[in-house]
């Protein structure tokens, strides 16, 4: 069982990972995940828990922490009604999963800040514990979830490597 | 038909042609690194993968994000990117010289049709320079490092086009400012944008960049400009060989798959962007009389020469007023020494400016001038998030340098067509 991270807003970078901590260790960095509008978020987050957020998920920088934070904090995948691409890309490549909402689909009213969720990997699903309720996500193209299922794109690049 | 982007990625795949949302695998001619996301992050993997860079010739490495080293912390970024650099045989390292996005054209390295990636979010700043450029994160980074390819679906392409005569004072910051108002941070769906218009052909090269960088605050992978004789008269003049066949890139007809938008610079006015987001634009006059603390000409967007040069005009003779410090970071020591040669430097510290290095510095929230709780700033720079100069409690509005200098001049914010007038 996981917890439900709503957020409403669009999710830019620079709260995600702030510049001044960019030059710490990661650990350190990730005590300041979204501190600027969700100051207890670093704290009360947990392994498994899933993020959803607005438009433009992680608009901004091409700094790889902003996703990065969000997988060492726990995050199991994020899902998001559109994403920015740097991120997007970032946050597959470190094998996060990253899902968009249908397009044109509204998020059931049930689903609220706070409230358990099941996800569901291999068929893209996010469930409502005990309730019924579910969120049919836009399925992976299959090469992205290759990446994925390798690990991200090192344990794939590995792979392929080894293969040679 | 086919488009600039179009054209630039069936070349880098090795295809005849290419069609918008296939996916493909494309060589890279051209990678940049910074200090921050390069090096330090991109080693780690490469070991792991027991593999060089493919190519020492397309790798450009700049250290510009920890300029000047102030701690223990970006003292060792230094020496890890310095070893790095050296271990695997780097010939093109720019030290210290100013920040990436512009220190990358100014050295020769990007020409029409070259398909490139940056460890930046601004560097779609090379499609300027009629390259395919675009940003990418460090793990992503270190996959083209060790392979020298990246994969890519084949976007479309939004067109903007500015028509008619910019007005005095009036930027290619403004337009920018206006662009993201009218199709937002996310309007350019992470796909390819080509600016396109008489507006947009009259700017310089410089002017240019500033339009391609901020391609990334409307969302889009890239921010093309069609090359014409001033693109290939910068390249030349930065010591740059300009392919025979750049003509070929010269393409700026919008094709059945493209979208368009129109936009007059003729009326177009000033802007000024409120926090937290460069969409937040309007014309400078709705913020007349906005009071702030710190007036900053600096970044990659926002403190070329042109930038400078721009201040100056308007600093000219003038001081900034009490209350206000007027911060100024050159993009690179080469427009530092230009603007020194030219007296704009002189102007700008006889109004009253401080000098901080060649860096990212502010706009990044690094370094030891970074904005302080509640404080309010007026910059030339790209991006004003929420804490992203600064302290969370920090606010930003973004204008042109013209807006910038002369809002310090007048101690609140202003059209600078006001003050220009008396």
């Amino acid at each position: 069982m996981s917890r439900l991270w709503l957020f409403e807003e669009t999710i830019n970078t620079d709260v995600l990972a702030p510049g001044f901590y960019m030059k710490s260790p990661l650990a350190e960095l990730s005590q300041h995940c979204l501190e600027a509008v969700r100051p207890e978020f670093a704290s009360k987050v947990k392994k498994g828990d899933v993020l959803l957020a607005g438009d433009n998920m992680g608009v901004g920088s091409s700094r790889e922490q902003a996703a990065e934070v969000l997988k060492f904090l726990g995050i199991s995948c994020i899902i998001a009604k559109s994403f920015a691409g740097i991120f997007y890309r970032n946050a597959i490549n470190l094998g996060l999963p990253a899902f968009l909402l249908p397009k044109d689909s509204q998020l059931p009213k049930e689903f609220v800040d706070g409230s358990s969720v099941v996800f569901d990997f291999e068929n893209s699903i996010l469930f409502l514990e005990g309730s019924g309720i579910q969120i049919n996500l836009d399925p992976l193209p299959a090469f992205l979830q290759e990446l994925i299922n390798d690990g991200g794109l090192v344990p794939h690049l590995e792979k392929r490597f080894d293969e040679k | 038909m086919t488009t600039l982007a179009e054209k630039i990625i069936a070349k880098a795949c090795n295809k005849s042609e290419v069609e918008p949302g296939e996916v493909v695998v494309c060589k890279v001619d051209l990678a940049m690194i910074h200090d921050s996301g390069g090096p330090r992050r991109v080693k780690p993997v490469l070991e792991k993968l027991n593999r060089k860079v493919w190519d020492t010739e397309k790798v450009v490495v700049v250290t510009d994000h920890y300029v000047p080293i102030e701690s223990e912390e970006t003292r060792a970024i230094h020496e890890l990117t310095k070893k790095w650099v050296l271990n695997q045989d780097i010939q093109n390292f720019y030290d210290q010289q100013g920040i990436c996005h512009v220190v990358v054209p100014e050295k020769g390295h990007l020409k029409p049709g070259m398909f490139c990636v940056g460890g930046d979010s601004h560097s779609p700043t090379g499609g300027a320079f009629g390259a395919y450029m675009f940003g990418i994160g460090a793990t992503e980074m270190a996959g083209v490092l060790a392979t020298g390819e990246i994969w890519l679906k084949v976007p479309k392409t939004i067109f903007i086009k500015w028509k008619g005569k910019l007005n005095n004072l009036v930027t290619a910051k403004d337009m920018m400012l206006a662009t993201c108002r009218k199709i937002g941070m996310g309007g350019g769906q992470y796909q390819a944008i080509q600016y396109i218009g008489e507006a947009i052909y009259d700017l310089s090269v410089q002017d240019r960049m500033t339009l391609s960088n901020m391609a990334a605050e409307l969302g889009a992978q890239t921010g093309l400009i069609a090359p014409d004789d001033k693109t290939i008269d910068y390249i030349k003049s930065s010591g740059g060989l300009v392919p025979e066949n750049w003509k070929s890139f010269r393409l700026d007809e919008p094709t059945s798959d493209s979208s368009f938008n129109e936009f007059d610079a003729s009326t177009l006015s000033p802007q000024i962007a409120a926090p937290h987001s460069p969409e937040n634009s309007e014309n400078a006059d709705e913020f007349a009389n906005t009071v702030f603390d710190v007036a900053y000409i600096g970044a990659c967007t926002g403190a070329k020469y042109v930038d400078l040069a721009a201040a100056a005009s308007v600093l000219k003779g003038r001081k900034i007023a009490s209350g206000i410090s007027l911060k100024v970071a050159p993009a690179s020591l080469k427009d530092e020494k230009q603007a020194l040669e030219d007296g704009i430097l002189e102007i700008l510290q006889d109004a009253g400016a401080e000098f901080l290095p060649n860096s990212c510095g502010i706009c990044a929230g690094y370094g030891k001038d970074r904005l302080a709780e509640g404080q309010v700033c007026l910059s030339s720079t790209a991006r004003n998030f929420q804490g992203r100069m600064g302290a969370p409690t920090s606010e930003v509005y973004l204008a042109s340098p013209y807006t910038v200098a002369a809002s310090a001049v007048v101690g609140k914010m202003t059209d600078p067509r006001k003050l220009m007038v008396n």
